[in-house]
């Protein structure tokens, strides 16, 4: 049975092989009918599996074996890699199907799914493996297909900026990551998974613990690393739906939730990461209230979510993390392919200022879509979004390691939460039709929006239920009932009335608030000020390598040499007779002296 | 036997190349092409007959033959795991740099296979020499046709590259010549054989003085910071053939220099002075990496990446624990592959478009989708991603560095971000984009297609299983690691 393991992981691979070689030749149905195929295999293995779990299973093969060193190509199954992998899988199938429809009229359609599937492969590989370097593999698979399916469209100069911006702010945690690699190696004399969740932590287990976090940062979207996401938008809806929401960017939270002994040995580390999953999930928050384009409202809201799973890592809740990442796997693949639609039947315009009215024109984005939003914004009882978001805030709560202000900044997040996602929904969908139709959903489109809109609904099943035995955690829940239905008030009634956000528009405090919502707080702007410019104006200084010229330098004090001595060659009988008059007087001097 | 035959079967082929072409170029190319295939059939065979033998680290095959005793030179050649695995790589990137030429070198081509093919011949008799100034006089035979290969069939500026590359190169072999001359001096054997030579006693100083002279040869070979400029210019001017021998082959015999001789035969001296080569080369790593980022000329670019990963041999080597030598080794074999991949795939854009400025390039993808697939695949390569063997040979790297040096290891790993930042350059002005200035050069031929393929295959077959490597290196290893037992564990 545990060899279907190999199975899972391996039909992406295979599929983007073919791809990669046969593609070009393909005709489109049937390169998409073998990218589809390829993830089907794997979800229907991953399901087998899931079904048949008893106890973790592990299989492997040699891959290196250097001194002390060894390390398998080896994929491990428990509970942890279990929930990614069935997550992973079936969204990954949902949004390969959705694709298949979606972007057929593409150019590179074969091109597009042979990283598709790489990415698929590349995910599952990074969530079954069986020790660190086999998972940094993973990691940094998916780190390239990311930057690949940014830069799908490559004959735009921002899809390329976007996507190298992508991988290589991603690679400075990748590199804290790999330091944090090379310190447990030599401390376990392993990097299998087992022997470090179960062995003693190392000495320096704050430093590591950081490391690992600085990785899960960048890979996540955490601030201080989180300025590649909302740029990432540049690449197709299905790929912002699979990669950008779904599946990738919650690998920080796998690696945290996976190494989670590591983080227990150091409060100081937990602390921290549950500060970086509390100031950025406002943050976000904050920025998404303002932007304009769609995607980018949807980037803002995935990184503020994954703030909330940080948080959930930083007190210890393993299983509100996890939980909270499956359901929003669901509603944010949904609210990206929904989105997706929206933007392909408004010729691709993303401004949701120039959207508008589309609740009749396009039935079937409306209604996922506010599926999605409701979710989303964790609508109390009917949405898994709710138990989930829930679940986190109980344990900021009820957790040792959970302050006030932690818990408070989270129930102003899930205002925020609200506020920006019923923003959408009214600009986008409700008010007057501002452009045509121009193209409608396929089936296969509708199909996937219909199964992930049923999961984002009851995508909390199976999950333990929401204990609500104390009163402050019934407190709790109809304090953040109320604060989403303010959130989703607040929102109507700014857009209802005009006068409101003139007004707003024209008070200079506000204009500037917003401004500096819009620029994510100007993230962008130091960096590029005080890190990019400054490196890349080292680096044109010295395009000339300053070392040679200490030799160039040295060819031309010869050559100047050289000239000098000519000087003396003149060809005149009475300058040598010179010369040599001197030179005697100069030797006849010193013999005479000693 | 067998070693003299890979000596005499490239040279052969190269006179025979070079007389046939009066007649018929093509079957010149076609005889080189042979002389080549056999030579990498020869390493081949030997590689998979002797896997016992590899094990117990024993020299498989050896000759030993006074030349001239009364300077005490020896015809003394052998074959281990070590220049077993290098020989391999001759071989293969030897054929890579026949094919490659094949439409490239219309001009004298037969004098241009004699060159090229003598190069071959000398970098093999550097890989296998045993006796000291028989090393040496390969070291410098492999000067020559190298300096005709860049001054006849380069670029624009070739006569400043050739003698630049002559200048420096033949510089560090007078340091190597005086070294070896020293060495035979104190050890007062009247031979210059290795195995007379090694453990020779004398003063710390004078042993560190002759030390020094060798490392300065090879140091200008590999070649690290600061003495690296000669590359550049080198690989820039450099026919395609020219470019994949120089990184596949020529700088590997500066690290195997290091390995071969510097260690072995002075490990007391390599001992103190390892933390300054290992801190050059970090610093190469993250200096040349640098460089290549701000190059706009394509080859030149790639010439810079050969310094940042030539960077992490050195830093490799002298971190001295088994780890990070086996990794630097690993190095060397996928640098080598990706790299001269990466010139082949700048001689096709410059042969297509008439220009390896970046800026003149753009949006090739569109009409080169196999080149630009390539492209990518190399550059992800030079890069060290996960699954491609240099990730492994960087990451063993890295990791054996921890255990000597962490801050050392670190500011190397900071290398990891930077090629990231020139590789993706690299993709994105020539590949990506508008092709704004409409270029349609025509995509890969088949041979090229096969040439890219098969390095391609090699460097995802490392990635994914690289143990035959180590095993067949693992051995001839030992008396670099006892000679440099340092940082074998960490805190």
């Amino acid at each position: 049975m545990s060899e279907l393991l190999w199975i899972v992981a391996l039909a992406p691979f295979i599929g983007a092989f073919t791809l990669a070689i046969f593609g070009a030749s393909m005709p489109k149905k049937i390169a998409g009918a073998v990218g589809c195929t390829s993830v089907g295999i794997s979800w229907v293995c991953a399901v087998i599996l899931g079904l048949n779990y008893t106890q973790p299973q592990e299989v492997s093969i040699g891959w290196i074996n250097v001194s002390w060193l060894q390390v398998d190509i080896g994929l491990r199954l428990d509970t942890l890699s279990l929930a990614w992998m069935e997550v992973v899988t079936l969204v990954g199938l949902l949004i390969h199907l959705y694709a298949s429809q979606s972007m057929y009229d593409e150019d590179g359609y074969s091109r597009f799914f042979c990283y598709m599937n790489l990415f698929v492969g590349s995910m599952l590989t990074l969530a079954l493996a069986s020790n660190l370097l086999l998972l940094y593999l993973g990691w940094e698979g998916v780190g390239l297909c990311s930057y690949l399916l940014i830069g799908f469209w490559y004959k735009g100069v921002v899809n390329c900026d976007s996507a190298r911006k992508a991988f290589i702010v991603t690679r400075i945690g990748d590199t804290a990551l790999a330091i944090a690699l090379f310190i447990l190696a030599w401390h376990y004399r392993t990097l299998g998974m087992q022997a470090i969740i179960n062995g003693a932590p190392p000495v320096a287990a704050t430093l590591v613990a950081l490391l690992i976090l600085g990785g899960a940062v960048g890979k996540s979207a955490q601030i201080p690393l989180h300025t590649w996401l909302p740029d990432a938008m540049a690449g197709p809806s299905p790929v912002s739906a699979l990669i950008h929401a779904a599946t990738m960017v919650t690998a920080g939270v796998y690696l945290i939730a996976r190494l989670g002994n590591l983080f227990l040995a150091s409060p100081a580390a937990m602390l921290a990461v549950a500060v970086v999953g509390t100031v950025t999930l406002l943050y976000a928050g904050l920025s998404a209230l303002t932007q304009r384009d769609i995607k980018r409202v949807l980037a803002y809201s995935t990184i503020s979510q994954i703030g909330y799973m940080f948080l959930a890592l930083g007190v210890g809740a393993w299983n509100a993390a996890v939980f909270h990442f499956v359901t929003h796997a669901f509603f944010k693949a949904l609210l990206f392919l929904s989105a997706g639609v929206v933007v392909d039947a408004q010729n691709h315009e993303h401004d949701i200022f120039k959207m508008g009215g589309l609740r009749r024109a396009l039935p079937v984005a409306f209604w996922t879509f506010m599926i999605g939003a409701a979710s989303l914004c964790a609508l109390p009882f009917i949405t898994a979004g709710f138990y989930s978001k829930e679940a986190i805030l109980g344990a900021v709560h009820t957790s040792q390691a959970g302050a006030g202000w932690m818990l408070a900044c989270g129930l102003i997040g899930s205002l925020l939460t609200a506020a920006y996602t019923s923003r959408t929904v009214l600009v986008v969908f409700f008010g007057e039709q501002k452009m045509e139709v121009s193209k409608r959903p396929g089936g296969l489109v509708v199909f996937a929006l219909v199964v992930l809109s049923v999961l984002s609904i009851i995508g909390f099943v199976g999950w333990p239920k929401l204990h609500l035995g104390e009163s402050s955690e019934q407190m709790l829940v109809v304090v953040s009932t109320v604060l989403v239905l303010c959130g989703i008030g607040s929102a109507y009634v700014y857009f209802s009335r005009r006068q409101l956000s003139e007004a707003f528009a024209a008070w200079p405090f506000g204009n500037a608030l917003h401004r500096l919502s819009l620029s994510g707080f100007g993230f962008d702007w130091l960096y590029q000020r005080t890190i990019v410019n400054p490196l890349k104006a080292i680096a044109h200084a010295n395009r000339r390598d300053i070392i040679d010229a200490f030799y160039t330098g040295l060819a031309g004090a010869a050559r100047a040499g050289e000239s000098l001595c000519k000087l003396m060659q003149t060809g005149r009988v009475r300058n040598y007779a010179a010369g040599l008059v001197f030179g005697a007087i100069i030797i006849a001097y010193i013999v005479a002296v000693r | 036997m067998i070693l003299t035959l890979l000596l005499i079967i490239p040279l052969a082929g190269g006179i025979l190349s070079w007389m046939v072409a009066r007649w018929s170029v093509l079957a010149a190319r076609w005889v080189a092409m042979l002389a080549t295939t056999a030579v990498f059939v020869i390493a081949m065979a030997v590689w998979l007959q002797n896997p016992a033998e590899l094990g117990a680290g024993t020299r498989l095959i050896e000759v030993n033959k006074p030349w001239v005793p009364q300077f005490g030179l020896s015809y003394h050649l052998a074959l281990d795991g070590l220049n077993l695995l290098l020989v391999l790589l001759t071989g293969l990137l030897a054929m890579v740099a026949v094919a490659c030429s094949w439409q490239e070198i219309q001009h004298q081509a037969g004098l241009f296979h004699l060159a090229l093919l003598t190069l071959v011949t000398a970098i093999l008799g550097a890989f296998l020499a045993f006796d000291l100034l028989l090393f040496f006089f390969f070291w410098e035979a492999m000067l020559i046709p190298m300096y005709f290969l860049i001054a006849i069939w380069g670029h624009e500026n070739r006569r400043y590259a050739a003698i630049k590359f002559f200048l420096f190169t033949f510089i560090g072999g007078l340091f190597i010549l005086i070294s070896v001359l020293g060495l035979y001096v104190y050890a007062g054997k009247g031979s210059f054989d290795y195995d007379a030579l090694i453990g020779t006693a004398m003063p710390a100083g004078a042993a560190m003085l002759l030390m020094l002279g060798l490392i300065f040869g090879f140091a200008v070979k590999l070649p690290a910071i600061p003495v690296h400029t000669w590359l550049p210019d080198a690989h820039t001017e450099a026919p395609t053939a020219g470019s994949v021998i120089l990184a596949g082959l020529l700088l590997k015999t500066g690290a195997y220099g290091i390995l071969r001789f510097a260690i072995p035969l002075f490990p007391e001296a390599s001992r103190t002075i390892a933390p300054i080569l290992m801190a050059l080369g970090a610093a190469g790593v993250l200096y040349g990496a640098i460089l290549a980022y701000a190059q706009s000329d394509l080859k030149r670019m790639v010439a810079y990446t050969s310094v940042s990963h030539m960077g992490f041999v050195l830093l490799g080597i002298y971190a001295g624990n088994a780890i990070a030598i086996r990794g630097a080794v690993l190095v060397i074999v996928c640098h080598g592959l990706a790299t001269g991949a990466l010139f082949v795939i700048a001689g096709a854009v410059q042969q297509r478009t008439g220009t390896r400025e970046l800026s003149r390039l753009g949006g090739l993808w569109e009409v080169t989708p196999k080149l630009g697939g390539f492209t990518l695949f190399f550059a992800l390569a030079a890069l060290g991603l996960p699954g491609l063997g240099n990730f492994v040979a960087e990451f063993l790297v890295l990791l054996g560095t921890f255990a000597a040096s962490p801050p050392l290891a670190v500011i190397a790993a900071l290398g990891l971000i930077a090629s990231v930042v020139y590789a993706l350059w690299l993709v994105q002005r020539s590949m990506f984009g508008l092709n704004v200035n409409e270029l349609k050069p025509a995509d890969l031929t088949a041979r090229e297609v096969a040439i890219l393929g098969v390095l391609a295959a090699l460097l995802l077959w490392i990635g994914l299983h690289p143990q035959p490597v180590f095993d067949t290196v693992d051995k001839s290893l030992t008396t670099v690691e006892r000679a440099l037992p340092t940082g074998e564990s960490y805190e």
